[in-house]
């Protein structure tokens, strides 16, 4: 069953289940958030007397979000390149700077929410603004579970070395982290791109 | 807040309940501290990652709350037995609809046949457990958290009152201030994420943990259903879960997603909550359909017939579920080409499910039925769920709908469908596995009293209402006129929910009965079925099998019986390698009820001290490395000679 | 034994069905009073047909199958064959289900474009135009016409089409007439339209369906179908006498609690059309707190005296309209029509 090309985190019945699991997790997941898009997109353009996305959005700070989340994606996508090399230290250098470019974008995330209340628009504002604090939120919130949960799995990492085990729960965080990714790509499109232009 | 504002006072009603509960409370714990039993509970169940031990407590908690929703629905049967009567006046009739509501749909019938699922799924293919059996106790209990959390309400604060679909703008804080509806969204999320959780955890343990040789074609049909339940309850439980943090935000922080001010829109609410509303009906009939299979297979003494057109059907109906939540609302002022699909998707959901009927009906025909009481409830399914069934289709008729929208017919028509569909299916499902959980049958001749009770009684009960209902009596009315003429057809329908609450008194008196009385030498397969649970001990041995059988066929088990195959060999028995028990799922749901009752009354500094508990349960189970523990071959033995004849 | 009285169940639930086409006279959806009503009576029964027959040949092969293949003392050994199934038999039973789709789905749609518009052999009259505005918990009739509103009752002129433009001040309300049209909902914000007529001088029930809260019970109205000429006299009748409709006496009405009937000069649609936004102002959570468990008075009253420009109002016209303010405890609506 387990031969040496099976990476190690699929090397017991439990692992590969786990994993499994998880990305069915996911697809509930992408469920949540398409959700949170449907009804962003039901809300859009119900600003009542508050500002519109295309008042408050700074497309450069949110390029530049951007460019972070992406680069993380790739860096724990290098940690877990390192992790299949059994390489424990690339794994470990990798995986902190994903979450050094994670914590980068929260604060920026955080800068542009203190801007849109500057700006007049706080959650409480209109049916815009609720939608579009509780998908950046959501997503926001994501991002903040995953380095903290990260962090945690960094420790076991040191503790036990690279395992079946912990080596199956950094790969699910990778997954983790990847799929926050792809979110924010939708969420760039369509809630930056799209509110900018229309 | 004041204490008079806190504690419910004032109705004499509610002041006798909360005495009864609280003593019942005292007593509870005096009895189990007096037996010495706190520690065997800790060790046996509140800390148990067994699947069927954790079954079991779902079917507990369900019947617990069965009695709870099932008290609702004769308070309303009395307020409205006759005309202008004044038993319960609005706001108290609107709160006892509203819990009714949701405690039978999410706190009865979903823990009721998840429990069964958890008994019976991993016995049905051939695995020690669930891919997750933590995660399992964590759904279980957060579940648990949520429904204690609900029914709070009812002595702290105030129930919810919005009704169980909580539309908007009425579910808003403007219209409905006060925390009862806070209570809805709050406990409601803590019980979903559970769901969410065992859905995930059905769907792999039947992606990876079925015997060897039971490819997908040759699974159970119990087993199917359930599969392809929790592909819909990942499907749709996320948005629930969506919905109710959007309700969470309006009512706790003043958002305006629902709002009739500030570009609120309520009419996002009711498609969310149908999106998954829809979709959450088939979870709940689906595994019930599945059940029903089995017994009536059982019972015919006959294979399924059309066993392949079946899985078909039910994934069919999967499928096309997703696709009609606008009928919940064809009068929402959609237009005129959206009604029309609609109706046709959802008048589409009958073909799938006639073919099911029909599938049962020539099961049985050419078979040998023996009526059981298990059996009996199979066939009584067939012809109530049928009414159900037809009157669903006058209702998916857009057009027609316009007249019977909100109204008792409808009502009728969901009681029809539900009680049938899923409360017959689970009383089926707990004559056929008591054994399989006990050790011992429920009594047959007590089972009979509780039969016929029941569905006399739930037919009296529910079929007038389908006439006040074309007679223009909408639901959720607390009273109406002497001149309407309905007082006769719901005085009717009251006694008739007498009769079903004797029906239920007799479950009672039955469970209680067989567990003092009942033989305890039914041996492990009591019904001749079909179906790899019958294959161990009853009740199960805690790994379930001693040796993981091999399977060829559909019905594997019915064929090696007949050739005399079902014999263990001493030589193939290894150490069992089985989960360790685990605090977390406990501590870490009770925590999550912590978090949402201090949220409910909008208490936000205790809410984050308390998630605190959150953190510290995530991180301890994160921390976890224990790997679970082995049975040795010896203990196997042992056991397995004490039901055994044919061990070599 | 048992399966005895299998049969004997199923045979008294196959009588129900027979029972309902019994009181078709009576119940109220099948007893339209108007072309709207009738084409969806016209497709209730059509279905009902359809589903009889659904019925009663699931109902006999049930009791047909129990009874013959029930086990007996006599079966001795007697192991039934196992069967996998069979594809023609299958094939039509899965054929015949999407027939009957078929045959509903015409009429359904059919039906569901007809009752959108002006009902045929009316297209020529221009429709009588009543806005309606439900609040918790009454019903608000605006004739922009004829410059009168109304609480809790409409009057309308027989074999006439009426058109009405539905909003709501508040929560989600269903407004129901069954002997004359379907449902649709009232939400604020937004504009729904249905059309009616009725076939004959009359009154008829009309009621809320969709639950609002406390009052929801008590929220009925009456249509009242008058001659050409009752109706016109009416309206002159109430332009005559009734009260001017003023802001104040409008935010009242709008308070939460159940209301008699009213009559008024003029309409609210001069200062607000809830369609259009605005509601929130109208709405006070404080009036729907309440004390839990304690008994709860819904019942409102009106104080059109409030401000003070109560010395310019006729006398005479005062007086009758208190007549119509009358509250009448419960129901507004005599529902007698059996």
């Amino acid at each position: 069953m387990t031969s040496h090309t099976t990476p190690l985190e699929y090397q017991s019945k439990q692992t590969q289940m786990n994993i499994l699991g998880f990305w069915i997790f996911l697809g509930a997941e992408i469920v949540l958030f398409s959700t949170l898009f449907a009804s962003y997109f039901v809300l859009e353009h119900n600003t009542a007397s508050g500002p519109a996305g295309q008042d408050i959005f700074i497309l450069k700070d949110v390029l530049i979000q951007t460019f972070i989340l992406l680069t993380s994606s790739f860096t724990s996508g290098l940690a877990i390149h390192s992790m299949r090399n059994q390489d424990k230290r690339g794994l470990l250098i990798w995986m902190i700077v994903t979450l050094l470019l994670g914590a980068g974008f929260l604060y920026m995330e955080i800068n542009e929410f203190i801007h849109y209340v500057h700006e007049g628009a706080t959650i409480q504002t209109s049916g815009f603004t609720a939608a579009l604090f509780t998908l950046l939120g959501t997503h926001g919130a994501h991002v903040t579970f995953g380095i903290i949960w990260i962090s945690l799995l960094l420790v076991q990492l040191v503790r036990r070395g690279i395992t079946v085990q912990t080596s199956s729960k950094l790969f699910i965080a990778s997954l983790y982290w990847h799929f926050l990714d792809v979110v924010w790509i939708f969420i760039f499109t369509f809630v930056y791109l799209k509110g900018m232009v229309m | 807040m004041s204490l008079d504002e806190f504690f419910v006072t004032g109705d004499p009603l509610i002041l006798a309940s909360q005495i009864a509960i609280g003593l019942t409370m005292i007593g509870l714990i005096a009895l189990i501290t007096y037996l010495k039993r706190w520690k065997w509970l800790w060790n046996e169940w509140f800390t148990t990652v067994d699947h069927k031990k954790i079954g079991i407590m779902y079917i507990l908690a369900g019947v617990l709350m069965f009695f709870r929703g099932g008290v609702d629905g004769l308070l309303m049967k009395a307020q409205t037995s006759r005309p202008e009567l004044d038993i319960l006046n609005a706001q108290h009739y609107d709160e006892i609809f509203t819990t009714h509501g949701v405690i039978m749909i999410l706190f009865m019938a979903m823990p009721m046949l998840i429990g069964i699922m958890n008994v019976v799924i991993p016995l049905q293919i051939g695995a020690r457990d669930v891919a997750f059996p933590k995660l399992n106790a964590f759904s279980f209990w957060t579940f648990f958290a949520g429904a204690m959390l609900f029914n709070l309400s009812f002595v702290i604060g105030g129930s919810p009152d919005a009704g169980w679909t909580s539309y908007f703008p009425l579910a808003g804080k403007e219209f409905t201030p006060g925390v009862g509806n806070n209570y809805y969204a709050v406990s409601l999320q803590i019980a979903g994420i559970g769901t969410l959780a065992t859905g995930i955890n059905f769907i792999v343990t039947i992606m990876k943990m079925r015997a060897p040789g039971l490819s997908w074609m040759k699974l159970p049909i119990f087993t199917w259903s359930t599969f392809i339940t929790s592909i819909i309850i990942v499907a749709a439980f996320p948005i629930l879960t969506i919905a109710l943090l959007f309700m969470t935000l309006d009512r706790l922080f003043g958002t305006h997603f629902f709002t009739v001010a500030a570009g609120g829109d309520p009419m996002l609410w009711l498609n969310l909550f149908w999106l998954w509303g829809h979709p959450e009906v088939y979870i709940v009939v689906l595994p019930a359909f599945g059940m029903f299979s089995e017994v009536i297979a059982t019972f015919s003494r006959k294979n399924l017939y059309g066993y392949k057109s079946m899985v078909f059907a039910v994934a069919g109906i999967a499928f096309l579920s997703m696709l009609v939540w606008v009928h919940h609302f064809y009068t929402m002022g959609n237009s005129a080409a959206v009604n029309s699909i609609f109706s046709l998707t959802t008048m589409m959901i009958a073909i799938p499910t006639g073919v099911k009927i029909f599938n049962w009906l020539f099961t049985m025909r050419k078979g040998r039925i023996e009526f059981s009481t298990a059996m009996l409830w199979s066939l009584a399914f067939i012809p109530c769920f049928t009414i159900g069934g037809v009157t669903g289709v006058m209702l998916a008729m857009a057009a027609a709908d316009y007249q019977y929208h909100n109204t008792m017919f409808l009502v009728a028509h969901f009681h029809y469908v539900l009680i049938p569909g899923v409360v017959f299916a689970v009383f089926a499902a707990l004559y056929y596995w008591w054994p399989k959980m006990f050790g011992f049958k429920l009594n047959e001749k007590i089972g009979k009293w509780h039969f016929w009770l029941f569905v006399i009684g739930f037919n009296m009960t529910f079929m007038p209402m389908f006439f006040v209902g074309l007679d223009g009596m909408s639901r959720r009315m607390y009273t109406y006129a002497e001149s309407t003429g309905w007082g006769a057809w719901l005085g009717f329908s009251a006694v008739g929910s007498l009769v079903m609450a004797a029906g239920f008194a007799a479950l009672c008196y039955n469970i209680y009965w067989s567990f003092r009385y009942a033989s305890r030498n039914v041996g492990s397969d009591p019904w001749n079925a079909r179906t790899l649970e019958w294959a161990t001990a009853s009740p199960a041995p805690h790994y379930n099998f001693a040796v993981v059988p091999q399977v060829e066929q559909l019905d594997d088990f019915w064929y090696k019986k007949k050739k005399g195959e079902t014999g263990l060999k001493k030589k193939d028995l290894k150490p069992v390698h089985m989960p360790s028990n685990s605090w977390t799922p406990i501590v870490l749901a009770a925590a999550f009820g912590v978090v949402g009752f201090f949220l409910v009354f909008e208490w936000f500094t205790l809410a984050i001290v308390a998630s605190i508990g959150i953190v510290i349960g995530l991180i301890a189970n994160s921390f976890d490395y224990d790997d679970g523990y082995h049975i040795p071959v010896e203990e196997l033995e042992k056991e397995e000679r004490e039901w055994r004849g044919d061990l070599q | 034994m048992n399966a005895m009285k299998k049969l004997i169940y199923a045979l008294t639930l196959l009588l129900i069905p027979v029972l309902l086409a019994g009181c078709e006279s009576k119940l109220l959806v099948f007893d339209p009073k108007g072309p709207i009503a009738r084409s969806l009576t016209d497709l209730i029964v059509y279905s009902i047909i359809f589903m009889l027959v659904i019925v009663v040949v699931v109902f006999v092969l049930f009791g047909y199958i129990v009874w013959k293949y029930r086990a007996r003392k006599d079966d001795g050994d007697f192991e039934p064959e196992e069967e996998k199934g069979n594809h023609l038999l299958e094939i039509t039973w899965f054929t015949i289900p999407v027939l009957i789709v078929i045959a509903l789905m015409i009429p359904t749609t059919k039906t569901i474009y007809e009752v959108e518009d002006v009902p045929q052999g009316y297209e020529e009259e221009e429709p009588l135009v009543i806005h309606v505005t439900s609040a918790d918990w009454k019903w608000i009739f605006s004739y922009p016409d004829q410059d009168i509103e109304t609480v809790n009752y409409i009057n309308i002129p027989e074999d006439h089409p009426v058109q009405f433009k539905m909003t709501s001040a508040g929560t989600m309300q269903s407004f129901w007439v069954p002997e004359l049209a379907g449902q649709k909902y009232t939400m604020a914000n937004m504009q729904t339209n249905l059309y009616m007529v009725a076939d004959q001088p009359g009154s008829y029930y009309g009621r809320n369906t969709s639950f609002n809260g406390r009052g929801y019970a008590h929220m009925e109205f009456e249509v009242q179908a008058q001659t050409r000429e009752d109706f016109n006299k009416w309206v002159n009748d109430v332009k005559n006498t009734a009260n001017e409709l003023s802001e104040d006496t409008y935010s009242q009405i709008l308070e939460p609690g159940v209301l008699g009937r009213m009559t008024f000069n003029g309409t609210h649609l001069d200062w607000i059309d809830h369609a259009h936004g605005g509601s929130e102002q109208y709405i006070d959570p404080e009036k729907y707190q309440l004390k839990h468990g304690e008994h709860d008075d819904i019942h409102q009253d009106i104080d059109e005296d409030r401000e003070a420009d109560s010395t310019e109002q006729d006398t005479e016209s005062h007086e009758h309209d208190h007549e119509e303010m009358e509250h009448s405890d419960s129901e507004t609506t005599d529902h007698s029509h059996h």
